[in-house]
């Protein structure tokens, strides 16, 4: 059991440099620097803040491109010295992006995310700090929501397979996973906040403000649970060990909450790994609706900002999130359900 | 052996098959007739591409026609939908909207299923090593987090419709890919696979004229799932202000506009939002008939 964790922590290692990759291969590729704003800055002020991002690298310079290092270089001419010597430009730039790559992985690895371009007096590591309880706190609350409705809804479901209680929580599933919860988001604000006032309709201040994010991001998973809870349990249901706890006499509900439930569930504890990468997903448009302070929102607003270094944070903090909730599902999957077998 | 002898009377046999029973497509077919939601769903989905496709023409407003003395007003005889902010015909709105969507929802679709076919048909005939390393790769695709990746690609290189394709297609392939490589893996074993091979058939022949025909079930079924999921990703980032631009319009783009004035004008909201929910949940219905239809064993 432990060699299975263990080796499947070792697994994550090239999972994670993959996306850490990507994303930082997206972010070199990308058009224009984060220091070419509307307001140009002078251009000493300009290298310095490049040479302290890494996007500037003096001994790559130095090797591939001397003319480069002359003091009070402007963006014109520096266009101009590039265009002239295309390929050392182009050697000059691939060095010091592995450089930036070798800088950047490190300080990853130490949990170190730098500082944000955008905002240049607050580190990477204060706003992931500051958004994701917030991010974690609404998943929690919709995974609840997810969890109570949808088995809910699927038991009923299957106890009554094929009677009108089964088409309407089926219907209501289907219904559920077609309603966009950014349609859904601002239909529960009208009718809750402003025509009823019952509930606050923006901001994150206790758990009144919880209660309709938490619902409208949860629905959709509540709707997969149940389809799943129903599945599930019609297939244990049909099994030679609950005819035998019939036949003792067990009353229906003994037979469905003691010996059914175990095996009938386990296609919703396999879900919820990928549940909560779409709760992660999901929080992005729920959090901007809603004006919630969490990572999605962050993550919108450095991606518009071209804010590169928060934004890959998001990203790669989201992925680490996920592979190890991924791994604990499997972990539980297993400790439930003796057939399987960790490899 | 001459190969040219063989090759000819061993593949010309298919047309006979009229003669046995009913096949696999009459059998699901006629199981999907009997679900009426699925019917019914199937039909709604129908009018809805005729609204969108054929509505613009008969409405007498342009999409982008602006009226601002006139501004936001509920429904009436000249505007069904009622108008938005700038005085624009919603109706005529909620069509485009509907054209780009579905558009969108096409497009990524097929950008998908033929990534995702390929991958998985070449990966399951192939099988050994190659199969092991392009499995790895799909699983470790499956672990990022995509939307995440699609955003910061969308922001950083430009918004274009083509690129918004490409980014939903290249990121819902990888379950098509496991579908067909299994269904693949299981096929390839058969005798008709064999037949091919004895009479030299090369083997993107023996893939594509096969062993997808005979995996298509499964394709369906997943496809038309795969439909609405990227309408609705679509929507999402359009809501996002990531997709379509204005004064172009999509489903998501309305919504995310109506949410925003829908104190004072709710219809602005709800047209195309109800919309946008109908035809997704068509889409998700007819989906769920046709795998009921198709393969009564997936049936959940």
């Amino acid at each position: 059991m432990s060699r299975y964790i263990l080796r499947r922590l070792l697994g994550l290692v090239p999972t994670l440099l993959v996306i850490f990759t990507l994303s930082f291969l997206l972010m070199r590729a990308a058009p224009g620097g984060p220091f070419d704003a509307e307001k140009p800055v002078p251009a000493e002020v300009k290298r310095n803040l490049e040479l302290q991002y890494h996007l500037r690298e003096p001994w790559c310079e130095a090797r591939f491109l001397p003319a480069l290092r002359e003091p009070g270089l402007s963006t014109a001419a520096e266009r101009a010295i590039r265009s002239e010597a295309p390929w050392s430009s182009r050697v000059e730039k691939l060095c010091t992006g592995a450089f930036q790559y070798g800088w950047m992985l490190s300080n990853y690895v130490r949990g170190d995310f730098g500082p944000s371009y955008k905002y240049k007096d607050r580190s990477v590591n204060e706003f992931i700090a500051s958004g994701l309880p917030v991010t974690m706190q609404l998943g929690l609350i919709a995974m609840c929501f997810a969890l109570l409705i949808g088995l809910g809804a699927g038991l009923v479901a299957a106890t009554k397979q094929n009677l009108w209680q089964d088409h309407a929580s089926m219907g209501a599933a289907l219904l559920g996973i077609s309603v966009p919860n950014f349609v859904l988001g601002p239909v529960l604000i009208f009718v809750f906040s402003l025509t009823l006032a019952w509930l606050p309709p923006a901001r994150w201040d206790g758990w009144r403000y919880m209660l309709i994010p938490g619902f409208t991001l949860g629905i959709a998973y509540a709707a997969y649970v149940a389809r799943l809870t129903r599945g599930g349990m019609l297939e244990v249901v049909r099994q030679d060990f609950i005819r035998t706890a019939r036949a003792k006499g067990l009353s229906e509900r003994l037979v469905i909450l003691r010996h059914a439930v175990r095996g009938g569930l386990l296609p919703v504890v396999s879900y919820l790994g990928p549940a909560l990468a779409g709760l992660f997903t999901g929080s992005i448009v729920i959090e901007r609706i809603f004006n919630i302070p969490g990572v999605g929102r962050y993550f919108v607003d450095a991606a518009l900002n071209r804010d590169i270094t928060l934004a890959m944070a998001v990203v790669v903090v989201d992925a680490v999130f996920l592979l190890v909730a991924n791994l604990v599902v499997d972990v539980i999957l297993g400790l439930l359900d003796p057939r399987v077998r960790y490899e | 052996m001459n190969r040219d002898a063989l090759e000819l009377p061993l593949f010309e046999a298919e047309e006979d098959e009229e003669v046995a029973g009913t096949s696999l497509w009459q059998d699901a077919w006629k199981r999907l007739r009997k679900n009426r939601m699925a019917v019914a769903s199937a039909a709604i989905l129908a009018l809805v591409v005729l609204f969108c496709v054929a509505g613009p023409w008969v409405v007498a407003h342009g999409f982008d026609e602006q009226d601002l003395a006139y501004g936001a007003r509920g429904a009436s005889w000249s505007h069904w939908f009622g108008t938005d902010l700038h005085g624009r015909d919603l109706l005529v709105r909620t069509m485009h909207g509907g054209r780009i969507s579905l558009l969108v929802g096409l497009c990524a679709t097929a950008v998908s299923l033929t990534l995702g076919v390929a991958y998985g048909a070449v990966s399951g005939y192939f099988g050994g090593r190659l199969d092991t390393a392009m499995m790895r790769v799909v699983d470790v695709l499956y672990t990022i987090p995509f939307m995440f990746v699609v955003i910061l690609f969308l922001v950083l290189f430009g918004r274009s419709l083509v690129l918004l394709f490409v980014a939903l297609g290249a990121v819902s392939w990888l379950t098509m890919a496991r579908i067909v490589r299994g269904q693949v893996m299981s096929l390839k074993q058969s005798e008709f696979v064999e037949a091919a091979r004895a009479s030299g058939v090369r083997h993107a022949g023996i893939i594509f004229r096969h062993l997808v025909p005979n995996a298509l079930g499964p394709i369906i079924v997943y496809t038309t799932l795969t439909i609405p999921r990227v309408m609705l990703e679509e929507a999402f980032l359009s809501y996002l202000g990531l997709g379509v631009q204005p004064p172009m319009a999509s489903w998501g783009l309305l919504v995310s506009d109506g949410a925003n004035a829908m104190t004072f004008f709710p219809h602005l909201l709800l047209f195309p939002g109800a919309m946008l929910t109908v035809t997704l949940f068509s889409l998700n219905f007819l989906g769920d008939g046709l795998r009921d239809a198709l393969d009564p064993r997936m049936r959940t």
